[in-house]
C-alpha cells in the first residue's frame, strides 16, 4: 500500500433479515428487511444516504440476470449512485471494502452497503449454476461437481500437517453452538464431534454436517464519513484496515494447504490498520467457514494460527466464546447460514455488535476493542480482508 | 468491405509461429432450472386475483405512489408498506405497445400478436398484457381496457391468471394517473 | 393470503429488532405458495483456445505436453499461451511423460445435485513428472479396488506415484477424457 487513506471511515449501523432454507420473500424483500434495519439502527433515512453498494454472487442463484440492478429498489438504490460489488463468495466483504473506498475517498459520507443471495430459487441445487467455474475444456468433460475442490484442498491441508477429521469437526460444533443465540440463524443445533463424523460422508474428507446450507437472506451496514458519524453515533465502529488479494486461477498451481491469497489481504489490511502483532492486536475474529475446515485454513492466513497448529488451539478452546481469540461468536456461515454475499455482511455486523458490546447472549468478555472479518470466493482464490475497531 | 467469416473448426493457425494447430470447441450447458416464489407482496397480490378477480396494490401516502404490482416497501423513502393494502378494479389504459410478427426464434407468427403496456387506474404502475378482442389497426394509445381473466377454477395464482386485455365495454370517465 | 413477516425467536442479542422473513416448508414451496419456474435453456460452445487446442492435440497422439516459461522457468501443464507471473508468451512446447505424483484426492458420493453415487469417484491433483514443482491439475483416479472410504485411503495416499491409463488411440477424442484416469504405480506393491 502507497499511501493511508485520508478520511476515516466508521459502520453506525447494522441489519439483517432471518437466514432461511427457504423464503417466501423476494431477494429484493430479503434486502429491504436488512437494509432498512441498518438505516433504522443508524438513525438514518433512506433520502440521507449517498450512494449504495449492493453484494451478490452468481446471478445464476437468484435466476435473474445482472441480479444487481433487478434488486436496486429493496437495497435503496433508486436515484442513488449504485455500484455491484462482486468476487463470488468474497463479495460480502469486498462490499465493505468498496464502500469504504466511497467515503474515505471524500466522494460520499453516508454509504449503504447490502448484501442479499437468494438461493432457493435454483433447482434442483444451486451447484448446478456452480459447475461452469471449472474450466470448460480440461475439468468439466471429468464431471467436477463443487464438493471435490473442497474436500481436495481439506485433504491437502490435513495430509500437510497430520490433521484428523475430529480436528476440523470441531469447527462445525463450535460454530453450531454459537449460532444458538444468533437470532437469524438457520442451522443452529448442539452437536458432538461424533454426530459430525455420523453424518454422511459426501466427498471425503468432507461430511455433509461440515458444509454449510443454501440460504435465504440479507444483510446490510450503514458506513460514514469521520464527522457524520461523530454526530450520529455515540459508539461508531471505525474501519481501520482493509485488503484484498487474488491467487492464480489455475487453482491445481496453488499451495492448497495455505491460503496466501488470505495473508497477502491481510497484511494489507493489517498494514493500514498499524497492527503489527496480529495476535495479541485482535480481540475477535470472523474468518469465513463456508466449510468447517476453511475457518482453520482461514485463520492461518489471517496470521492468527501458526500454520497447521489452528486445529490444535482450536482444541484446547482459544476460539471459544469465551476464549483467547473468540472465533465466529455469531455462528458463522456453518451455524447462523450462507446465503452467499449476505453471510459476509453478516459477519461484519457480528463484529459491529461485538466492538459496541451490544452482541448480548453473544457477547464475547474483555471489552474487545479490535476485531478482523475475512471472506473467500471467487474461484476458490480471493481474500477479503476488513478490520474494524473501535478507536 | 466483406470477410470470410473464420470457421474455428477447421481453420488452423499458427502457435508461436512454429506449429499449426486445430483449434477446439468444447460444447456444454448450464443445467440450472429455476423455482421463484412471487414474494411476501407478490403471493398477497397473485392469492387476490385467484379468488377475487381484482388486483391489490400497496401505497406510499408520504411519496403519494401507489404501487401496482404491490411492494412491501416504497422504493423513494424505504416506507413499510406492508399496512397500506388497497383493492384495484383492473382497468387501465394502453400507455404504448407493438405489434410483434415474430417469435423469440425470430420465426414468423401465424398472426400478429398485439402487446401492451396497460397502465392500472388509481396506480401509478401497470403491467405487459397482451391485447385481445381488437385488430391491430383499431389501438390506439390511451384506449380504456380491462382486464380477461382465466376461469376462477383454472387460476392458479400467477401470472398467466391474467389472459391479457381488452377495449373497456363500459367507457367511464377515469382519473388520468400521475407518473 | 399471504403470510406476515414474522419475527421469530426474540432472544437476549442483537440486533435487538425483529428479524424479518417467512420460512417456506417443503409442502408450501412446492404447491401451496404461488410459484414460477423457467427451466432455460444455457448451451455454449467454448472455444479451447491456442494452447489448450494443442494440448488436446497431443492427448489425441497419445502425449502430455507443456509449456516451459523462458523468464521464470517453470513447466506447466495443461499448457497456457502466456506466463500469468510474466506476462510473456509462453511457448517453450515440451513433451512430458504421463507419470504423475498425486498432490491431494477425495472420494466423492454424491453428484452435483446431491444424488448417492455407488460407485465413488476419486477426483485428484496430479503433477506430472517434469513440470515445476506444485504445478498440478485436476483429473481422476481410477484402478483401485472397493468403494469404502478405508478401502480406497488403503490404496492411495498423498506423493503416490500414478500413471496415466489412457483410451485406445481409436477412442481419443482430442479431449481431456482421452486420459481415462490415473492409477498407482505398482513399483513397490503396498504391503
Ligand atoms: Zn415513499
Ligand atoms: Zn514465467
Amino acid at each position: 500500500m502507497k499511501r493511508k487513506p485520508r478520511r476515516k471511515v466508521a459502520v453506525i449501523g447494522a441489519g439483517l433479515s432471518l437466514f432461511m432454507r427457504r423464503a417466501l420473500e423476494t431477494g429484493k424483500e430479503l434486502s429491504y428487511y436488512a437494509a432498512s434495519q441498518a438505516l433504522e439502527t443508524a438513525g438514518v433515512r433512506l433520502k440521507d444516504i449517498q450512494a449504495v453498494v449492493m453484494a451478490t454472487a452468481p446471478d445464476a442463484f437468484d435466476g435473474v440476470h445482472m441480479k444487481g440492478d433487478w434488486l436496486l429498489d429493496g437495497a435503496g438504490g433508486v436515484r442513488k449512485p449504485y455500484t455491484r460489488a462482486y468476487v463470488g463468495g468474497g463479495s460480502g466483504v469486498f462490499s465493505i471494502i468498496s464502500g469504504w473506498t466511497l467515503v474515505a475517498s471524500g466522494l460520499f459520507d453516508l454509504v449503504l452497503v447490502v448484501g442479499e443471495e437468494k438461493m432457493s430459487s435454483c433447482q434442483p441445487h444451486p451447484q448446478g449454476a456452480f459447475l461452469t467455474i471449472f474450466d470448460h475444456t480440461i475439468e468439466r468433460p471429468l464431471g467436477p461437481n463443487l464438493l471435490w475442490i473442497f474436500s481436495l484442498e481439506q485433504h491437502r491441508y490435513m495430509s500437510s500437517y497430520g490433521i484428523r477429521n475430529e480436528d476440523i469437526a470441531l469447527v462445525s460444533v463450535k460454530n453450531k453452538r454459537n449460532a444458538l443465540n444468533h437470532p437469524a440463524a438457520q442451522v443452529a443445533a448442539n452437536l458432538s464431534v461424533k454426530d459430525v463424523l455420523a453424518s454422511d460422508v459426501v466427498a471425503w474428507p468432507v461430511h455433509r454436517l461440515m458444509v454449510s446450507p443454501v440460504s435465504d437472506g440479507a444483510a446490510a451496514i450503514v458506513l460514514a464519513a469521520e464527522h457524520v458519524a461523530r454526530r450520529l453515533s455515540e459508539k461508531p465502529v471505525w474501519v481501520q484496515g482493509v485488503g484484498w488479494s487474488l491467487d492464480t486461477s489455475y487453482w491445481g498451481n496453488r499451495d492448497l494447504a495455505y491460503p496466501r491469497y488470505v495473508e497477502r489481504a491481510a497484511r494489507m489490511a493489517y498494514g493500514m490498520a498499524g497492527i503489527s502483532e496480529p495476535r495479541k492486536e485482535i480481540h475477535i475474529a470472523e474468518p469465513y467457514d463456508p466449510f468447517a475446515y476453511k475457518e482453520l485454513h482461514h485463520l492461518e492466513g489471517l496470521l492468527l494460527a501458526d500454520r497447521g497448529k489452528a486445529p490444535d488451539d482450536l482444541a484446547r478452546g482459544r476460539f471459544d466464546r469465551t476464549g483467547e481469540l473468540p472465533t465466529c461468536p455469531s455462528g458463522g456461515l456453518m451455524g447462523v447460514g450462507n446465503p452467499i454475499a449476505a453471510a459476509g455482511v453478516m459477519k461484519v455486523c457480528e463484529l459491529f455488535w461485538q466492538l459496541r458490546g451490544e452482541a448480548g447472549a453473544r457477547q464475547i468478555p474483555g471489552n474487545p476493542e479490535r476485531g478482523v472479518a475475512q471472506a473467500w470466493g471467487d474461484l476458490m482464490q480471493i481474500g477479503t480482508v476488513a478490520v474494524l475497531g473501535v478507536h | 468491405m466483406r470477410r470470410q467469416r473464420d470457421n474455428a473448426t477447421t481453420r488452423s493457425i499458427a502457435v508461436g509461429g512454429l506449429a499449426r494447430v486445430e483449434p477446439r470447441v468444447w460444447r456444454g450447458a448450464m443445467p440450472v432450472q429455476f423455482l421463484y416464489t412471487a414474494g411476501a407482496a407478490g403471493e398477497r397480490f397473485f392469492q387476490t386475483l385467484k379468488r377475487k378477480g381484482i388486483f391489490t396494490a400497496t401505497h406510499c401516502e408520504e411519496c403519494r405512489l401507489t404501487y401496482l404490482p404491490p411492494r412491501l416497501y416504497c422504493e423513494r423513502c424505504f416506507a413499510d408498506l406492508s399496512d397500506t393494502w388497497r383493492d384495484v378494479t383492473p382497468v387501465g389504459r394502453v400507455y404504448t405497445f407493438t405489434i410483434v410478427h415474430v417469435d423469440r426464434e425470430g420465426g414468423p407468427l401465424s398472426s400478429p400478436e398485439l402487446v401492451a403496456f396497460v397502465r392500472i387506474d388509481g396506480t401509478d404502475g401497470g403491467l405487459v398484457t397482451r391485447l385481445l378482442e381488437i385488430a391491430p389497426e383499431d389501438v390506439r394509445i390511451d384506449m380504456s381496457v380491462e382486464i380477461t381473466l382465466a376461469p376462477p377454477r383454472k387460476r392458479r395464482g400467477t401470472l398467466e391468471d391474467i389472459l391479457g386485455f381488452r377495449p373497456a365495454r363500459s367507457v367511464a370517465k377515469r382519473p388520468f394517473t400521475r407518473r | 393470503m399471504a403470510k406476515p413477516a414474522r419475527a421469530v425467536r426474540k432472544m437476549d442479542a442483537p440486533p435487538w429488532l425483529a428479524l424479518r422473513g417467512s420460512p417456506l416448508s417443503d409442502d408450501e414451496f412446492h404447491g401451496k405458495v404461488s410459484t414460477t419456474s423457467w427451466i432455460p435453456r444455457l448451451e455454449y460452445g467454448w472455444d479451447a483456445g491456442i494452447a489448450i487446442s494443442r494440448f488436446l492435440e497431443g492427448l489425441k497422439a497419445g502425449k502430455i505436453l507443456g509449456v516451459r516459461c523462458r523468464v521464470c522457468g517453470r513447466t506447466v501443464t495443461p499448457p497456457r499461451a502466456f506466463c500469468e507471473l510474466d506476462f510473456r508468451p509462453m511457448d517453450d512446447w515440451v513433451e512430458l511423460a504421463d507419470t504423475a505424483t498425486i498432490n491431494t484426492y477425495s472420494i466423492c458420493y454424491v453428484t452435483w445435485d446431491l444424488k448417492p453415487l455407488r460407485k465413488p469417484q476419486i477426483p485428484a491433483v496430479v503433477e506430472i513428472d517434469g513440470t515445476t514443482p506444485r504445478v498440478g491439475f485436476l483429473h481422476l483416479i481410477g484402478g483401485v479396488n472397493g468403494s469404502s472410504v478405508e478401502a480406497i485411503r488403503k490404496q492411495l495416499r498423498v506423493g503416490m506415484p500414478v500413471r496415466a491409463v489412457w483410451k485406445k488411440p481409436h477412442q481419443r477424442a482430442g479431449a481431456i477424457t482421452d486420459i481415462l484416469y490415473f492409477e498407482p504405480v505398482k513399483r513397490h506393491p503396498e504391503r
